[in-house]
């Protein structure tokens, strides 16, 4: 049996606008940019692609699935600025065919430094997802697949979950392969999840590689790549941006028609069919445990956290924002505990990042600066305007207003 | 052809370089650009005659060898001991880098007078006496063409360099008598240095250098742009070759006396309209708003410089501005140790080495966009020369956030050493081959 699990992260940060030091009001996002931005990702990505999967769900009769794991700063954004963007997310929840995986509402890195807040971030997500598509999620994904043992036990310890999606990073894996269901080290119940790289980086990365020896990548070609899984695996785990479809990779390039076809050359095989994560733990057993000390993600070829923690810039923002959490909960302020969670989002931080800033590469083409050090300087004294807004309410506090700012999308 | 290799069949290859100034008797970029070019082109055994004016009263240090004193020619031929391959000739003449017409009015009745109130003829004695100093600068730019020219046909070489404006006149008369390829480079335009208050003249001989050179070098891209666009000169012929950087010797200077209260940021320059100290000292003004143990260092001498200082007291940070006069040798590394920050706003700079030997000395570096050198860098803080909110932003954040200035030492010390003075040489060799192939 080989199953195709495919899974797709849709996020949108909230961009920060130019902040200076002489700026002194809360007002920190760039609501213009954002709203061109999400507008434009709907138009090239969210809305097509999200079309030809409610197509292609509804042609195989439910043997066609796929999961999602949506970003709440991005739920929010298209509740905004593209609602109908929501509604075909909605009626894909109605198919059943499709899973809604957990993850941190704001896509933060909170669970390297508060636990508590993670936690709160996680439910708050899950709540959203609740109202939103009528599911409550079982599987979790940490932002930008962040992961070791430590996290696997804090999500297991949560107890809502039955399983954990991560990187099947060579150096976790060894000799073993990513097509499996594994344990994590020192967890009852939960099981784990891990990316097969090579194949989502043929669709994420290489598919539209000229140079690439196996281009052009045909739906025929790929699944015969599937197929070969048969006899060695249980499970394809196919995870990448959801931004692939049409915006990583245009339109132009071929992508929507290879994902039009695939499902069909895949099913061509007997053995082969489409699971969601959570079918996949259901119908295979774990095959051994995966111990994780350090922390992986699926970022570059490290696979670390260099892209957001790579330099004392980096680490200095997000200890600087971690630290100021007592206070700032403390308040009891919905709009500044929101505006100092919104700036925990990782992207953040990988603005910030001086790894392949000379080279320009991929980094460049998501970052909304010209350098990295401005968006640092950008990000500080946007961080110490709230600190001092934090200094001004303790002086005189304000009665908080409960608003929630998502409300459920009419089904319609 | 391969001129890199030691036994190469064609020999080594001669250069007949006309520059403005050479250390340590500098006043700014030109001559540490020629310095940080002909050393490395010494290196790779090419010979250079070195051809620049001398005031005549000035006087060598004793690392140079003077080779024929007494001589009976205009001009005086001296060697120094670091550079085996290259030999100088100084041709007597008021011209000096940097120069306009005015100033060089200025510099010559100064010496007029001088000369009429000492009544010493050993002043202006020896080979040049009995040419008439009287004229003016285009007088001047042409006697000193005649003599260089002249010193030329005495000397065996495959192609001639010259280095800004006033050396063109001769280089063109020297290319004309010995019909050798001409490569021109441009450090700097008349735009560059007098907006748009160009001295025609200065702009005339610009465009004649760079339309008869074979080949024409930018220190940027911004000025290979300007080039094209503003002296109509075809672009196949220009290229661009950046400068490096001469590294720093790490000499240990001594205890430098540093309060730690109190942050320095650093202006580093000719104080000229070029070089754009009013942004520096109207941001100065901003962050002083804002934080108070802050002083501002403003190092160079200029035409700008009293302005500067009336304009610093006018708002009222006359005793946060410092200004120091035009700094030398031990006193530039000893301001380096003290800085918090480098800022180079300039209104407009062909490249802007100056920023190089800032990081070179582990001070992290706020550049203007408008300069050449923003385009070699990463690792800088760059803005817009008239942004002084931006500006003074970023003075701001340097000073307040230990984690930024750190980065940007860190990555940009490591940057500047990959720009080599040897890296421009080779580049100019090329271009000097390319030239060699076309005749």
């Amino acid at each position: 049996m080989a199953s195709v699990c495919f899974y797709f992260q849709v996020h949108q940060p909230n961009r920060l606008r130019h902040y200076t030091v002489f700026d002194n009001n809360e007002h920190y996002f760039d609501d213009y940019k954002n709203a061109q931005i999400c507008k434009k990702v709907a138009g090239k990505c969210y809305l097509p692609a999200n079309r030809l999967l409610l197509e292609l769900i509804n042609r195989f009769d439910g043997r066609f699935k796929i999961s999602y794991s949506i970003t709440g700063t991005l739920l929010e954004q298209l509740q905004q600025f593209s609602p109908e963007v929501l509604s075909t997310f909605d009626a894909l929840a109605r198919t059943g065919c499709v899973e809604f995986l957990a993850e941190t509402y704001y896509h933060s890195l909170s669970f390297l430094y508060s636990h508590d807040e993670f936690i709160e971030q996680v439910n708050k997500h899950s709540k959203t997802i609740e109202e939103l598509f009528g599911q409550t999620p079982r599987v979790f994904r940490n932002t930008e697949l962040i992961y070791n043992n430590e996290l696997a036990n804090l999500v297991e310890s949560m107890g809502r979950f039955d399983a954990i999606i991560s990187e099947g990073a060579d150096h976790i894996l060894g000799y073993r392969s990513p097509n499996f269901i594994y344990k994590p080290q020192g967890c009852e119940r939960l099981k784990l999840l891990l990316k097969n790289y090579s194949l989502s980086d043929d669709i994420a990365f290489r598919f539209s590689n000229r140079d690439w020896a196996e281009w052009p990548l045909t739906a025929e070609k790929f699944a015969h790549w599937i197929n070969d899984v048969n006899g060695n695996g249980y499970v394809v785990n196919l995870f990448m941006d959801y931004e692939t479809l049409g915006e990583h990779q245009w339109e132009d390039t071929g992508i929507f028609n290879f994902i039009r076809h695939l499902p069909e050359e895949v099913l061509r095989h007997p053995d082969n069919d489409f699971k969601t994560p959570s079918e996949a733990i259901e119908a295979y057993d774990p095959v051994g445990t995966i111990d994780v000390h350090n922390l992986i993600s699926w970022a570059d070829t490290e696979r670390d956290l260099s892209a957001w923690l790579g330099n004392a810039m980096q680490s200095n923002a997000l200890h600087e924002i971690y630290r100021i959490e007592q206070k700032v909960k403390s308040l009891n302020n919905e709009k500044l505990i929101n505006d100092w969670r919104k700036l925990q989002t990782s992207d953040h931080f990988y603005y910030m990042c001086t790894k392949y800033f000379a080279d320009g590469d991929v980094h460049k083409y998501f970052n909304p600066y010209n350098s990295p050090y401005d968006s640092y300087i950008n990000f500080m004294n946007v961080l110490c305007n709230l600190n001092e807004r934090c200094a001004k309410m303790k002086n005189n506090p304000i009665p908080s207003t409960e608003t929630s700012e998502l409300q459920v999308v009419s089904a319609g | 052809m391969d001129y890199f290799g030691e036994n190469s069949g064609k020999g080594n290859m001669k250069v007949f370089m006309l520059g403005w100034e050479f250390p340590p008797f500098i006043s700014g970029g030109l001559g540490t650009a020629c310095y940080g070019l002909t050393k490395a082109m010494d290196q790779m055994d090419i010979k250079v005659t070195f051809v620049l004016p001398k005031m005549v009263q000035s006087e060598y240090a004793t690392h140079v060898k003077l080779m024929d004193p007494g001589s009976l020619s205009p001009s005086t031929s001296f060697k120094i001991d670091e550079l085996k391959n290259v030999t100088f000739k100084a041709v007597g003449s008021f011209l000096q880098p940097y120069s306009s017409p005015a100033s060089y009015q200025q510099r010559m009745e100064d010496y007029l007078r001088k000369k009429q109130a000492a009544g010493n003829p050993g002043f202006m004695s020896g080979p040049i006496s009995g040419i008439d100093y009287t004229g003016d600068m285009y007088a001047e730019v042409h006697r000193y063409a005649e003599i260089a020219a002249g010193l030329a046909l005495q000397e065996d070489f495959d192609i001639i360099h010259a280095h800004d404006w006033m050396t063109f006149p001769a280089a063109m008369r020297a290319a004309h008598i010995t019909a050798k390829p001409l490569v021109v480079q441009i450090h700097s335009t008349e735009f560059d240095r007098s907006g748009e208050n160009v001295h025609q003249m200065i702009y005339d001989i610009e465009k004649a250098g760079m339309e008869r050179a074979d080949k024409v070098i930018a220190v940027s891209n911004m000025t290979r742009n300007l080039i094209i666009d503003r002296y109509g000169i075809n672009g196949d012929k220009v290229e661009v070759v950046y400068n490096g950087v001469e590294r720093n010797s790490a000499r240990e200077i001594g205890d430098v006396e540093i309060n730690n209260d109190e942050k320095i940021v650093l202006f580093m320059g000719r104080i000229t309209m070029q070089k754009g100290p009013e942004y520096f000292i109207q941001a100065a003004k901003k962050v002083l708003e804002v934080m108070d143990d802050v002083k501002f260092v403003m190092a160079g001498s200029g035409d700008l410089m009293y302005k500067a200082v009336e304009m610093a007291a006018g708002l009222g940070i006359g005793s946060k501005v410092l200004f120091t006069g035009f700094l030398r040798g031990e006193d530039v590394q000893k301001i380096y140790k003290m800085a918090d920050l480098f800022v180079m706003p300039s209104v407009s700079e062909p490249f802007g080495l100056v920023p190089l030997e800032a990081l070179d000395n582990d001070v992290p570096v706020i550049i203007s966009k408008q300069s050449g050198v923003a385009e070699v860098l990463t690792h800088a803080l760059k803005v817009d020369f008239w942004d002084i909110n931006e500006m003074a932003n970023k003075i701001i954040a340097v000073l307040k956030y230990p984690p930024l200035k750190i980065t940007l030492q860190n990555h940009g010390n490591y940057e500047v050493r990959k720009l080599k003075w040897k890296d421009s040489a080779e580049k100019c060799v090329r271009i000097y081959e390319q030239c060699l192939v076309a005749v």
